[in-house]
């Protein structure tokens, strides 16, 4: 049996806020192995982000443990294990898309000639091929989102963390990114932990979802997908596609009647 | 409605310019104003042409010497304790009440103490330009220290960013737009600040000194000449700032137009 790359163990967190303490992660467990694809879907509040930064060591849990490749997600995250992506692009406007993208290889000490080739790859895979001289202001949001995944990409992290991050994209560039990711998280057999509020896109992406329900945030449900790694988008009309669709809504509803 | 051209963009200010400078003119002279009130532009345009050795002195002296000098000074030390400030919090919690305590002292009434500390030359005039210009500026760094959202700081930590590397590739750049406000508060504070610290004792030279002693002898032209260099000199500097601002900030929503 080879160890998870992500264990959560009675993962607890409560906020100290001017209302009183907020319980935001209750009792969570959960292990992610290796390659696996896990989508963390659930309504506002249930913690599906909080736990993400969790993982990412931008939070620390109050109670349980949580260890990344048998570190903590503090140590795991200082050796540079993460991409991160947020709801918002957050690209630095001083600097052009192609800069924002060296942002982290600077701060990782990639040899320069390293930068250029890594930058060029990275903006193809996101269809973003030419724009590197633009300033983020000058581009959509969609693509400003865009350019931010391959930031994230860039450094080629073990693990890459997505919190939402088609939310503000057109349902078209979704479905083209979806499929984008799916194909590098099979060329690279990365890591991925992704939070949705689509049921569509988690159950088209992942191979482990995690059916959240908030007050306090919680696990309701795991759902190991059925379905084969090789994913077109037509396997959206599939029974099988459907079936798993129907146990997330179910674990979802459950989870609001409480 | 039509953008203006550069043509109309100067022509505009300058004929209002010099439509005030004619009724200006025309006034004193219907009314047979005294040159010891109110001098016409004609008099003292004589007094600044007759005069441009003494006006280069004293605009070396007081400009130059006394305001750029402590413009540098107070800047570099504002600059120096903010980071040092926000490097460590107990700093944060105790000496910035101190520093706003200090920031509320009418800062001109020291002029006479760094007479007697620093001498009558322009050294005394720099150091109460820097503590005039010091607090705006200090207040500025750190609020433009403090500007980054939390999502921009979050992502410098997953890349596993050092202080020193959040500080030069993120939170500097963040705080350039109001390091260049507090410039521009600080360059007309200098100007203030060097022309009047020369009233409380200075060498026989300096915009300040001439117009405490040209007052007393009641030529007011040239007292007047000093006021219009000195005018000059702070849209000047002002403009000057704003220009590096418009280069350097490109990419602020203020600057981008």
């Amino acid at each position: 049996m080879k160890k998870p790359v992500i264990d959560a163990q009675n993962v607890d967190l409560t906020f100290q806020t001017n209302d009183g303490p907020v319980h935001a992660l209750k009792d969570v467990n959960l292990q992610i192995d290796k390659g696996e694809f896990v989508s963390f879907i659930g309504p506002s509040g249930c913690g599906k982000t909080t736990f993400l930064r969790c993982i990412a060591g931008l939070e620390t849990p109050t109670g349980g443990t949580l260890t990344v490749n048998g570190l903590t997600p503090e140590e795991a995250r200082k050796s540079r294990s993460y991409g991160y992506v947020f709801q918002a692009a957050g690209l630095y406007p001083w600097r052009t898309i192609a800069g924002n993208i060296k942002l982290p290889l600077e701060i990782m000490d990639f040899p320069k000639q390293d930068m250029d080739k890594r930058v060029e790859k990275v903006l193809d895979l996101v269809d973003l091929k030419g724009f590197g001289k633009k300033y983020p202001w000058q581009l959509s949001g969609g693509m400003q989102q865009r350019a931010s995944i391959a930031r994230a990409l860039a450094f080629d992290a073990e693990i890459l963390l997505m919190d939402e991050p088609f939310g503000a994209l057109d349902e078209i560039v979704r479905d083209k990114l979806n499929e984008e990711v799916l194909k590098l998280w099979a060329a690279t057999n990365k890591t991925i932990g992704f939070v949705t509020h689509s049921i569509p896109e988690a159950v088209y992406l992942s191979t482990k979802i995690v059916v959240m329900s908030p007050r306090p945030g919680r696990i309701t449900d795991v759902i190991e997908s059925p379905l084969p790694k090789e994913r077109p988008l037509e396997i959206r009309d599939t029974p099988e596609f459907i079936e798993i669709a129907h146990r997330v809504r179910d674990g979802l509803r459950a989870g609001h009647d409480v | 409605m039509r953008p203006d051209t550069t043509f109309e963009k100067i022509a505009w200010p300058l004929g209002f310019g010099l439509l005030v400078l004619v009724l200006w003119e025309v006034v004193v002279r219907v009314f047979g104003v005294s040159p010891a009130i109110l001098p016409p532009p004609t008099a003292i345009g004589a007094a600044m042409a007759g005069s441009l050795p003494i006006l280069w002195e004293d605009w070396v002296q007081t400009v130059v010497k006394g305001a750029l000098n402590g413009l540098w000074m107070g800047t570099l030390a504002a600059l120096i304790l903010a980071l040092i400030i926000d490097r460590f919090d107990f700093l944060k919690r105790g000496l910035m009440p101190v520093a706003n305590f200090f920031a509320a002292l009418p800062i001109v009434g020291l002029a006479p103490i760094m007479v007697m500390w620093f001498g009558f030359d322009w050294q005394s005039k720099a150091a109460v330009v820097a503590i005039m210009v010091f607090f705006p500026m200090l207040v500025n760094i750190l609020g433009g220290l403090a500007a980054v959202d939390p999502m921009q700081r979050d992502l410098m930590r997953t890349y596993g960013a050092t202080h020193v590397q959040t500080l030069h590739k993120l939170r500097g750049p963040a705080a350039l737009p109001f390091l260049f406000n507090g410039l521009k508060i600080a360059t007309s504070l200098a100007l203030i600040g060097a022309i009047v610290a020369e009233y409380f004792g200075s060498p026989i030279r300096g915009m300040g000194f001439r117009i405490t002693t040209e007052m007393g002898r009641l030529a007011t032209d040239m007292v007047w000449a000093e006021i219009v260099v000195s005018a000059v000199t702070g849209t000047a500097l002002y403009g000057l700032v704003a220009g590096i601002e418009k280069r350097v900030t490109f990419w602020h929503p203020s600057q981008r137009g």
